[in-house]
């Protein structure tokens, strides 16, 4: 069990890096290279060396790659007597370090993600085996349809229908995301919190109750059910503390692997409601070729998935005694 | 002891029993055929004919194909210079879903905005697939060593989500063209049919006749393009269809994200973000008609896929 945790956090460590050097690579076989994208077409050639000298552009791309490494990781301000400090490098475009940026706009992304998750599992779950226990009815066809609809819906149109209904014609919701540096701006304008959360939520509650109600569907048929009913209990003593808790594991699975999908999700809404989290940052960055920043971003969101995948195959060993990997 | 078999044996063996042919009255004949032998192909039709939301699916892809590409030559409109006389017209005559921001004509820009979305979703799910199922089968197959160090590769890539690796390579490859647009599409999706079909590999390279194959003296790619890719051609099919769906929601949260192919070039999602500017202004033909269209064409593929997963995945199949 701990071996295989172990082995899990190696691999977790090395697809990181992995990630650094493959956008590394990616990004210095672009014709031109950054120097280009940021002088713009008519930068001298003069301009470009010196753009590419202040860099370190001009160096081997191993030694690019080490200097980038020994910066994320802190290593080479350890090993040069300045103690551990982290650097993502310096913003083309913004004036300002990539992990003050970071710094700024991540906890605003985890918030907008967060609630989405939080009201996601706490829709989506009862509504799983709602529809499990109603399974083939009609409300059970009609919340399918729904939510058929709602997970093959793109995120964009979704928000875009939901500002049409809920700021427009219904009532009359903020169009627009919080603004603010801060999380504590973004909860004082709570209202403006709304549509963000819901598009981004909408979406992972279709996925959500799908797997909910087929990983019900699946455990309702299983043979301590028919046991616990042979022994007497009662049916919502079945349901909720024996096939809940069995139905629940792929869902903790499913709420790591998720992270990815969540992640690009929130990128649009951010875009669409101006939401000024790491998804509006990447996207500025990546329309002004600010290849620090996009660089950085990538970095964290990769950890991000990595770490929600790991936690995934942690917490199902941990939950289900069967599935502890002797591997 | 004799030779022969014994009665039980007998029984049991078919060879030395002779089953009288039965011979059915003549009006029986007529009305029972005799048992045609129907291949795979035929049979996976049938039971995609008779998945109802499949067919749904197939008609609304031959809908939109005959919109995009047979409908401007019937409904003539200019989709090169914009006419800011003419912009914001309601539907009506003349225009039959209106004009949008710079006079252009709605039900046109649908039009030759959805050529790029299919285009682009067909040209990218192809391209996707074909290089996935290479390399899965290829990691898959050769196993060990190899297998390790492709599929590393495959989580490096998965480890980025996917919509920021999107956005990271559109902004590489400005300016973006329809071929750099496909192409950055590809190397989004080629990830998913690679693990599916590396899955399949590791199965299918155990079976009986791939050993034979081995011991006959076949080579790698022999086994591989002969007799592994073609048995696991079903999932690959129904992972393609899928593959187009999600790769025409790609190609409209770039454009819908200003990063798709540069105007007087238009796709369904740079319509959409285009009409967003003007939410509020009552313009509901900027909205609408580009929206509808990529629901309706990413539902209908996802249908499809559906429908083509119960016909060909025979494992999943009930009867």
């Amino acid at each position: 069990m701990i071996g295989y945790i172990l082995r899990r956090c190696i691999q977790a460590v090395f697809i990181t890096f992995g990630v650094t050097l493959l956008v590394f690579l990616l990004l210095h076989l672009l014709p031109g290279g950054p120097a280009r994208a940021i002088l713009g077409p008519r930068a001298t050639a003069v301009a470009i060396a010196q753009f590419n000298h202040d860099n370190g552009l001009d160096q081997p791309i191993w030694v690019q790659y080490g200097t980038y490494l020994g910066h994320i990781t802190g290593l080479g301000s350890l090993f040069g007597g300045h103690g551990w400090s982290i650097d993502f490098g310096y913003s083309y475009k913004l004036n300002q370090s990539v992990g003050s940026l970071l710094a700024e706009d991540l906890p605003k992304t985890l918030v907008l993600v967060g609630l989405s998750y939080a009201i996601a599992i706490i829709i989506a779950v009862p509504l799983g085996i709602y529809q499990a226990v109603r399974r083939n009815k009609v409300d059970d066809y009609v919340l399918t349809g729904a939510s058929f609809i709602f997970y093959s819906m793109p995120v964009f149109w979704l928000g875009i229908i939901l500002i049409v209904l809920f700021s427009e014609t219904l009532t009359h919701l903020p169009s627009e995301g919080p603004q603010g540096a801060t999380v504590g701006d973004l909860f004082s304008q709570f209202s403006a919190l709304i549509l963000p959360v819901v598009t981004l939520a909408l979406g992972t509650i279709a996925l959500f109750s799908r797997y909910m109600r087929s990983s019900t569907l699946e455990n309702m048929v299983q043979d301590y059910v028919r046991t616990a009913r042979a022994k007497g209990a009662s049916e919502t003593r079945v349901l909720f503390l024996h096939v809940l808790r069995n139905a629940l594991i792929p869902i903790l699975t499913l709420i790591g692997l998720s992270i990815s999908f969540i992640f690009s999700g929130a990128l649009i809404t951010e875009a669409l409601f101006n939401f000024p989290g790491i998804g509006l940052l990447f996207w500025n960055a990546a329309i002004q070729q600010d290849y620090p920043v996009i660089l950085g971003i990538i970095v964290v969101a990769a950890l991000a998935t990595v770490a929600g995948s790991l936690l995934a195959d942690i917490l199902y060993a941990v939950a289900d005694p069967r599935v502890r990997y002797s591997r | 002891m004799t030779m022969g078999p014994t009665p039980q044996e007998s029984a049991l063996s078919i060879g030395p029993i002779a089953i009288a042919p039965v011979e059915a009255p003549p009006e029986v004949q007529d009305l029972v055929p005799a048992y045609e032998t129907r291949g795979v192909w035929r049979l996976a039709l049938d039971v995609f004919l008779e998945h109802r939301l499949a067919v749904f699916g197939v008609g609304v892809v031959v809908f939109m194909v005959l919109f995009c590409f047979i409908g401007p030559l019937i409904y003539h409109t200019n989709q090169v210079d914009s006419n800011l006389n003419d912009s914001f017209l309601a539907p009506g005559a003349g225009h039959v879903l209106g004009t949008d921001q710079d006079g252009f004509d709605v039900m046109g820009r649908l039009m030759v905005g959805g050529q790029t979305s299919i285009e682009v979703g067909i040209a990218a799910a192809f391209i996707a697939t074909a290089f996935g199922v290479i390399w899965g089968a290829v990691a898959g197959f050769f196993g060990r060593f190899v297998d390790a160090v492709m599929m590393r590769l495959v989580d490096v890539f998965l480890a980025i989500p996917p919509l920021f690796l999107l956005l990271f390579l559109a902004s590489a490859f400005q300016p973006i063209t329809l071929m750099t647009l496909i192409i950055v599409v590809a190397i989004d999706a080629w990830l998913i049919p690679a693990r599916l079909v590396r899955a399949e590999t590791l199965t299918l390279r155990t079976r009986d006749y791939v050993q034979a194959v081995t011991m006959m003296g076949g080579s790698g790619a022999r086994i591989v393009f002969r007799h592994i890719v073609p048995n696991a051609i079903g999932t690959i099919m129904v992972n393609a269809t899928f593959q187009v769906a999600d790769a025409i929601i790609l190609v409209a949260a770039l454009g819908f994200l200003g990063l798709g192919i540069p105007l007087p070039a238009t796709n369904w999602g740079r319509m959409l973000s285009d009409g967003v500017t003007f939410i509020f202004d009552g313009y509901w033909w900027l909205i609408y008609p580009a929206g509808i269209a990529i629901v309706l064409t990413v539902v209908a593929f996802n249908f499809i896929g559906d429908g083509l997963r119960d016909a060909l995945e025979v494992r999943l199949q009930k009867r």
